[in-house]
């Protein structure tokens, strides 16, 4: 294992650097807001690295909220006319330095759905072959994290390429992958750690996963069949507050759920991903009219039966969650997905 | 691969496929030769029907893979994109994606009875599946076949000239049935679906397969009668639709517990069906 | 007003017991501080679970949409109005109705706090004129006023306007308030800045719509911007249809909003979207000297007509 050390003195320089060779995102506070985001950085820009986590995941830096797929034009005087064209992206290296650890891991959660045997997601996918995952490891845990409780955790290493430990005048950078040592090298961080160093990265893990008081079981929900947990009576209690807006998946680094659009401008028009809502009633809405989901309370199972059940039973590899409470926090009426968890796992089905 | 390219196509016919012209036949071919390969499919499959500016669409495929040189779905006119299908033209340019979702079982099928039930214009997928069977390198490799077929009226049934073409031939039982009509020289049965089943279709045993495709309340009403007559849940063979997006599993909207419409079906048997929660 | 609790749970058990309603829409303990979260009870051992603090932001009105059941629903000024609205325009009707009134002195507001205690607030109490903060390791005592909803500060219908009994004694009405000062300020600058203005308020907009689905206004079956056909405004992120969203469903809202600022506390991204709502109500005000939900028996001015109607609008 190498561990690289970063002075801090050392880091907007290397930064800037970088920039040379990748377009680099990181977490800025934003001018007249309260709160910090994800934002591509112009050159003098630096990742706001104390900034508190933010409101959105980076999951759009993959999966943008919109992001055109074809653009075409309807002009029937054109050679092309009616025919899907993609239009130029940009996959060159980028970076996502910042990171949280759960942000990371939620990516190759995501990762299963648009990266499968039969289908690749090129949008996706070459956004995420394109990019160098820099986490930051999280050493104050906040109230709502319950990251150990779920295949994450504070320093968890799951989709990073390197992860970065905060030591007040330096970082300590653990190179987890080629990508993030090719990385590292491009920013001019070369300073091998000694022993002593390296062995603090451990410590302060230890210090930030017993800091964790946030926890969930979902070790029974595996063993109910669907259909037990699905027709079960505590929906209504749970769904009642619920206003079916979308703030719970667009805040969610797991939620992929999307739309496919097209918008015109004169002749010309672009075919859209946007980000969906399974809160929404228009995401299920036959043409006739008919709706499967059309209640709040069908839509709210939906929900918390696809993180927590149907993904558990499809992959067999723990929940569509990572614990980074942002649901908890946005929600506007205060949904619980921890007391949502409890609540399925201590579900007695009826005999 | 692109998996959200669809193959650029042609229209080159369009018919009238009802009386009250609410759905049409479209017969599409390939701009690009190699795409009609690429567009391998079986009976049972559905496509996305791409309008640019309008957007998509899944139809199920009324081609059948043993018809060469081109592919034809037939479309109902009732949301954005298939009203503006309606209005399209012979020569106009648009986009086919796929083929999507899996097919009815044809290998499990191979040595076993098959009864067809179909009503309404959810006989795209059964006409696809008729003409593979009746191909002269298929037909002996199944059993029986026996098709209760169903519409509201003589001229709301599609396909009306194979559909007369099949009741000639003696190796496929046709037990086509209109819920009224006034006409005198109606030849074939009077009364709904699930009543012609029960009168015309043959009795479930190991060896004989139910395939269904049409309206919900079509399907909620043959199924105690297909129970009746003894075919097991394994045995009952449905297509479902869900309002899709991508069609190829990913966009999330049209699950059915953890099965996706699009991908994992759209053709379930109903004993599948039966451990979903039935949101479809 | 957080020793009425005792009292909405006697009324709501009460009315559970007798059969008076089938359910009553309460409150119960949020799993975070700033934070209660609606909920029902059907019997008088959930009523238990109810709770009344400054955290009872958001309007419970919002729940009695086209439901069947007898309701027992705890009320504040601005859900009462609400309320008014509802039955103004059939989405319940009175008979369905047991309303526990709350005389209200504001609700917390939970961006704000949030904002100015960036280490996480653990717990927070109320009393009659001050809140305490406590995180891990501070504790502050802030007057009541400062930390009030905006809505709050300025509004003078604390007291529920309709109800069937009172959790308490009526609470003095605020006065000599100006009530539409932030909107003035808006008024007041040049075309140019208004535009800055509003694209910056918008800026992090990220159309959740948890406004409009906090809003007890925002019933309609299809919202405009679900409808498809005709489309009426684009899906994605392009700044045209998300102000397209905000000034269409504040217009939706002339005339019926109580400015109740559900869809302020609801925003995830902390946006003021009362600052569109409140033109219009300064509007309604001006030139109807209407008020929303106050009556039974009044028609909102956007609902009828009279030839005395200004019209100086019209250029």
């Amino acid at each position: 294992m190498k561990v690289i050390k970063i002075d801090k003195k050392e880091w907007t320089s290397g930064i800037e650097q970088v920039k040379n060779a990748y377009r680099v995102f990181g977490p800025i506070k934003e001018e007249n807001k309260e709160f910090s985001a994800f934002k591509e950085l112009g050159k003098g820009v630096t990742p706001d690295l104390s900034a508190t986590d933010t409101r959105l995941s980076p999951k759009g830096i993959i999966f943008p909220q919109s992001e055109a797929m074809f653009e075409f034009t309807t002009d029937s005087t054109s050679d092309d006319c009616n025919l899907m064209n993609v239009p130029e992206k940009d996959y060159s290296p980028r970076a996502i330095v910042g990171i949280r650890p759960y942000d990371a891991a939620a990516f190759t959660l995501v990762k299963k759905n648009f990266d499968t045997p039969e289908y690749r997601d090129n949008y996706w996918v070459d956004a995420y072959d394109a990019c160098t995952f820099i986490g930051l490891a999280v050493s104050s845990p906040s109230i709502l994290d319950f990251s150990t409780s779920t295949k994450s955790g504070p320093f968890d290493e799951t989709g990073l390429d390197v992860l970065l430990c905060d030591l007040d005048d330096h970082f300590l950078a653990k190179v987890i992958s080629e990508k993030g040592e090719t990385f590292l090298k491009a920013a001019g961080f070369t300073n091998i750690a000694d022993e002593k160093d390296v062995q603090k990265i451990d410590i302060l893990k230890k210090e930030a996963e017993d800091k964790i008081q946030s926890r969930v079981f979902f070790d029974k929900i595996q063993s109910y069949s669907i259909l037990d947990i699905y027709e079960a009576n505590f929906w209504e209690d749970i769904s009642f507050a619920c206003i079916n807006c979308g703030t719970c998946t667009y805040v969610c680094p797991t939620c992929w759920c999307f739309d496919i659009q097209d918008e015109m401008q004169g002749k010309t028009g672009q075919r859209f991903k946007n980000w969906d809502s399974c809160m929404f009633p228009l995401f299920t809405l036959h043409t006739t009219g008919h709706n499967p989901r059309g209640t709040k309370l069908q839509r709210v199972r939906q929900r918390f039966m696809h993180k927590l059940k149907y993904f558990l039973d499809k992959y067999n590899d723990g929940i569509m969650c990572v614990g980074c409470g942002r649901c908890i926090r946005f929600c506007p009426v205060n949904i619980d997905i921890r007391r949502v968890c409890d609540t399925m796992n201590s579900f007695e089905p009826a005999k | 691969m692109n998996p959200y390219l669809p193959f650029p196509v042609r229209i080159d016919e369009i018919n009238i496929a009802t009386e009250d012209k609410s759905l049409k036949t479209f017969k599409f071919i390939f701009l690009n030769k190699d795409d009609e390969t690429k567009f391998a499919y079986q009976a049972g499959q559905f496509a996305e029907l791409s309008i640019p500016g309008k957007g998509e669409i899944p139809i199920g495929i009324a081609s059948s893979p043993v018809e060469k040189g081109f592919v034809t779905f037939t479309v109902n006119r009732a949301g954005l994109v298939t009203t503006h299908l309606h209005k399209m033209k012979v020569g106009d340019i648009m986009g086919i994606r796929g083929p999507l979702g899996n097919c009815y079982p044809w290998e499990m099928l191979e040595g076993k009875n098959i009864l067809i039930i179909g009503g309404g214009f959810a006989f795209t997928t059964l006409r696809s599946s008729i003409i593979y069977l009746l191909h002269p390198d298929n037909r002996s490799k199944f059993g029986d076949i026996n098709v209760v077929y169903g519409a509201r009226s003589p001229g709301m049934l599609l396909y009306r000239e194979e559909l007369s073409e099949w009741e000639k031939r003696d190796d496929i039982n046709m037990h086509i049935t209109v819920d009224g009509t006034d006409d005198p020289d109606w030849k074939y049965n009077v009364g709904f679906v699930p009543t012609i089943v029960e009168q015309k279709a043959p009795n479930g045993d190991a060896d004989t397969y139910a395939i269904i495709c049409g309206p919900p309340i079509m399907i909620k009403f043959t199924q105690p009668v297909l129970e009746k007559l003894g075919y097991d849940h394994d045995h009952i063979i449905m297509s479902l639709e869900n309002r899709m997006k991508c069609g190829i599993g990913m966009c999330g909207r049209c699950n059915i517990g953890k099965e996706l419409v699009c991908k994992d079906g759209p053709v379930f048997t109903l004993n599948q069906i039966n451990q979903t929660p039935r949101e479809y | 007003m957080t020793g009425y609790i005792a009292k909405i749970k006697k009324i709501s058990k009460q009315i559970l017991d007798e059969g008076t309603v089938d359910m009553v829409i309460g409150f119960r303990k949020g799993t975070l501080a700033l934070m209660n979260e609606p909920c029902f009870a059907k019997t008088s051992k959930a009523v238990d679970d109810f709770v009344w603090d400054g955290n009872c932001g958001i309007n419970l009105a919002n729940y009695l949409t086209s439901r069947k059941e007898k309701i027992g629903i705890i009320a504040k000024g601005c859900d009462s109005r609400n309320i008014i609205t509802h039955i103004i325009e059939n989405k319940i009707d009175r008979d369905q109705l047991f309303i526990i009134g709350v005389p209200c002195k504001g609700m917390l507001d939970r961006h704000l706090l949030s904002a100015k205690f960036p280490d996480e607030i653990l717990n927070v109490s109320e009393s009659e004129d001050a809140v305490i903060i406590k995180g891990a390791d501070y504790e502050e005592t802030l007057p009541r006023k400062e930390v009030l909803q905006e809505n709050c500060s300025v509004c003078i219908h604390r007291n529920p306007v309709i109800y069937d009994e009172l959790a308490a004694d009526l609470v003095e009405e605020q006065a000599d308030l100006d009530r539409f000062e932030a909107v003035r300020k808006i008024e007041a600058l040049n075309a140019e800045d208004k535009w800055q203005y509003f694209e910056d308020l918008l800026a992090t907009c990220i159309r959740c719509y948890a406004c409009r689905n906090a809003c007890p206004l925002c019933y309609c079956p299809t919202c405009f911007v679900d409808e498809s056909k005709p489309q009426w405004v684009g899906k994605g992120q392009d700044t045209t249809d998300i102000r397209t969203f905000h000034f269409l469903r504040a217009f939706h809202d002339a005339g019926r909003c109580t400015d109740c600022g559900a869809c302020v506390r609801a925003c995830p991204m902390g946006i003021d979207v009362r600052m569109f709502t409140k033109k219009l109500e300064k509007d309604c005000f001006e030139s109807f000297g209407w008020e929303a939900g106050l009556s039974l028996d009044a028609r909102p001015p956007l609902d009828t007509f009279n030839p005395d109607d200004p019209n100086d609008f019209i250029l």
